[in-house]
């Protein structure tokens, strides 16, 4: 019977059915990092436990590390004894940490793939909701708490019941200036913020075909904001391409075994799915949000809702979301004013994305009071972008270019908005105080959007500001 | 490892209206600094809930006349957005057993069945109803009977419903896997040998 690779990953890793009706699922590789794996090792000291696969369980260090200090003590000290903490809790338990010092250090989900650690046909665990974002490479992945990340350390398994599987094709062409984080962000926009739970989200169609391996990354990233567990796309040439000689790829021989045997997890042509949703690319526009939700977001041409003509359920939401975003209802979105601009995250923390920014940025200047911050994704991508001179484009355009980590994502590190301050953002949640301070508001954007609105000091179509498609 | 069997669960109510409310907002990040889950309670909704200089701000769980309830109830999408531990582990740790939304984002509510913390879902006019006498009377009690998949508070009867591998954990005492799948250790190693990724 023909089967989506959800279905094929899923029977190759289901271990048994538990009394509960759920399946016992193995977890084939399993990334922790400093903020939820903690409380899971004290748990599994609590039952002397052992790792079952301490060479399947790579960490590294990316929420709370300072982008601009790189000695240690750190100066916050609950965010020292973190690191602390997952360095000894990596040495006790024999686990691979990607510290600093090694030079491979980032955000979880950027090092993965960086690694070849991410493959196609695995399943991937980890204590953090954008895991899925390694379902670009057909891997199946999902976020999990802390009680399952002691699962998965004790057991190398957890309980999961199965997913049912919504394809998504966008097919078509992207307009110029259309980024991958505009088509998650119109995704998300027209199936809701919830209207992926209990799928996971298959992406497909031309535009996934032709997308590069970050671009798939980029919209796998946010499917837990449109509720879905796990987002994924199909491997293909491209998949392999970017996997090949990565340091965890195999090699030789082991290579075009694991290519053939990847090959065989891609979903068949024929095989039926629970949903199936149609997109036409050329109906995606540059989009930014207004709200505090993803799903609440409008092209960069269009109005911000005005309450007074939403009805239904909707109309308490908008008038929630305005009165703490403090934007004026059914005005244009774009020329809002902003005071910081932050290109960086698990979203769009890539090569890719500070390389289309640079060539663009180049011999324009950040506006007069706006704080606008570059925070390479991994260390990596940090070296690979000064290599290639984007650092210094980034420099010489006014943004403080910073160490990998989280960031201003979530900011829980000391990059942080102060007050009511509006963000122009590249990452992934706009939540109220998501971004530090507890009344601060964020829109998020594709990088180079980011960028239109840090030289212009305001909300701007970048296809305007930096002339894109113009020749 | 015997766990309790949680087949129902009585308490006084509050209601935290809304929809999507979020992680960050149940949680604030900031609070995520620590390497247990101890006090985390203290910061339930804290950005909601408190001023910057640590005042309250107008919020239900700030009323005198709510304190002491264990039963939250809430909108759609409830504890959307991140997969910290954090969120359900602050709302048990505040002092609630157990949850009442139109809906709830899926990698909270299997953090919440983990800890033994049932979330029942039910319509939006059955919660209004739970909220309106709850609010005449916040000394009135709720009884979440995951048994029968029913709410019944003063003299009404509402039907909800729970996913069922999660109410059978609940009910039958095994809401916390780890047992059962230590105990699978030989058909682990099995499938792991057919897979060769997982090669030492």
């Amino acid at each position: 019977m023909a089967k989506s690779l959800f279905q094929k990953v899923w029977d190759a890793h289901t271990v048994r059915t538990l009394a509960n009706g759920q399946t016992q699922l193995l977890v084939g590789t399993h990334l922790i990092h400093e903020v939820t794996s903690p409380q899971a090792f004290g748990m599994l000291r609590d039952l002397s436990l052992k790792v079952a696969m301490p060479h399947r369980t790579f960490a590294t260090v990316d929420h709370i590390v300072p982008t601009d200090q790189f000695a240690e003590p750190f100066a916050d000290p609950l965010a020292d004894a973190m690191i602390k903490e997952l360095r000894k809790n990596c040495a006790e338990f024999g686990i691979t940490f990607f510290d600093r010092a090694t030079g491979k250090q980032g955000i979880v989900h950027i090092v993965g793939p960086e690694q070849g650690i991410t493959q196609p046909g695995t399943t991937i665990a980890c204590g953090d909701s954008h895991t899925s974002t390694h379902g670009a490479f057909g891997a199946i992945a999902f976020g999990i708490g802390t009680t399952q990340i002691r699962d998965v350390l004790a057991t190398q398994t957890m309980a999961l019941g199965r997913l049912k599987v919504r394809r998504i094709n966008i097919n078509g062409r992207l307009r110029p200036g259309v980024y991958a984080k505009d088509v998650i962000l119109h995704i998300i926009r027209v199936l809701g913020v919830n209207g992926g739970t209990g799928f996971a989200y298959e992406y497909g169609g031309e535009v996934f075909d032709r997308f590069s391996m970050e671009e798939r990354m980029t919209v796998c990233n946010m499917s837990i904001e449109g509720g879905a567990r796990a987002g994924y796309v199909n491997p293909d040439e491209t998949t392999y391409a970017y996997l090949k000689g990565r340091p965890y790829a195999p090699k030789g021989a082991a290579w075009d075994e694991a290519v053939a045997r990847w090959k065989g997890f891609a979903s068949d042509p024929d095989c039926a799915y629970d949903d199936v949703v149609t997109i036409d690319a050329s109906e995606i526009a540059p989009t930014v949000t207004w709200g505090i939700n993803p799903g609440q977001g409008i092209s960069i041409n269009e109005c911000i809702p005005d309450p007074a003509k939403v009805v239904g359920d909707e109309k308490s939401s908008v008038e929630e979301a305005l009165a703490y975003m403090k934007l004026a209802p059914g005005a244009p979105i774009k020329g809002t004013r902003i005071d910081v601009a932050f290109v960086g995250s698990c979203t769009n923390g890539r090569l890719s994305d500070f390389q289309e920014v640079a060539r663009y940025l180049k011999g324009k200047h950040v506006a007069p009071g706006v704080k606008a911050i570059a925070v390479p994704g991994s260390q990596g991508v940090g070296v690979l972008c000064a290599e290639l001179g984007i650092d210094r484009i980034f420099r010489d355009a006014g943004f403080e270019w910073r160490e990998a980590g989280c960031s201003m994502c979530l900011a829980m590190n000391p990059d942080k908005l102060i007050g009511d301050q509006l963000c122009a953002s590249s990452s992934n949640r706009n939540f109220k105080g998501r971004q530090g301070s507890p009344t601060g508001r964020t829109l998020l954007m594709s990088p180079l959007m980011v960028a239109a609105a840090a030289v212009t000091g305001a909300v701007a179509d970048a296809r305007e500001v930096f002339g894109v498609g113009a020749n | 490892m015997a766990l309790a069997k949680i087949t129902s669960v009585t308490g006084r109510g509050v209601t935290v209206p809304g929809n999507d409310i979020d992680t960050d907002r149940i949680i604030p990040a900031r609070f995520m600094k620590c390497v247990t889950f101890d006090g985390l309670g203290e910061f339930l909704f804290y950005d909601v809930r408190k001023n910057a200089d640590g005042s309250d701000k107008t919020h239900p769980l700030n009323e005198a006349r709510f304190k002491g309830a264990t039963v939250l109830l809430s909108g759609l999408n409830f504890g959307c957005g991140s997969s910290r531990e954090h969120a359900p582990q602050a709302i048990q740790k505040y002092g609630f057993k157990a949850i009442i939304a139109e809906g709830f984002a899926e990698i909270f509510f299997g953090n919440c069945t983990t800890l033994g913390m049932p979330c029942l879902v039910a319509k939006r006019e059955d919660i209004a109803r739970i909220s309106e006498a709850v609010n005449a009377d916040p000394s009135l009690e709720i009884t979440l009977d995951l048994v029968s998949r029913e709410i019944r508070f003063g003299s009404q009867v509402i039907k909800a419903t729970v996913r069922e591998s999660d109410r059978d954990g609940l009910i039958n005492g095994r809401w916390d896997a780890i047992g059962e799948l230590l105990d699978g250790k030989a058909a682990i190693q099995e499938i792991a040998t057919k897979l060769p990724y997982l090669a030492a």
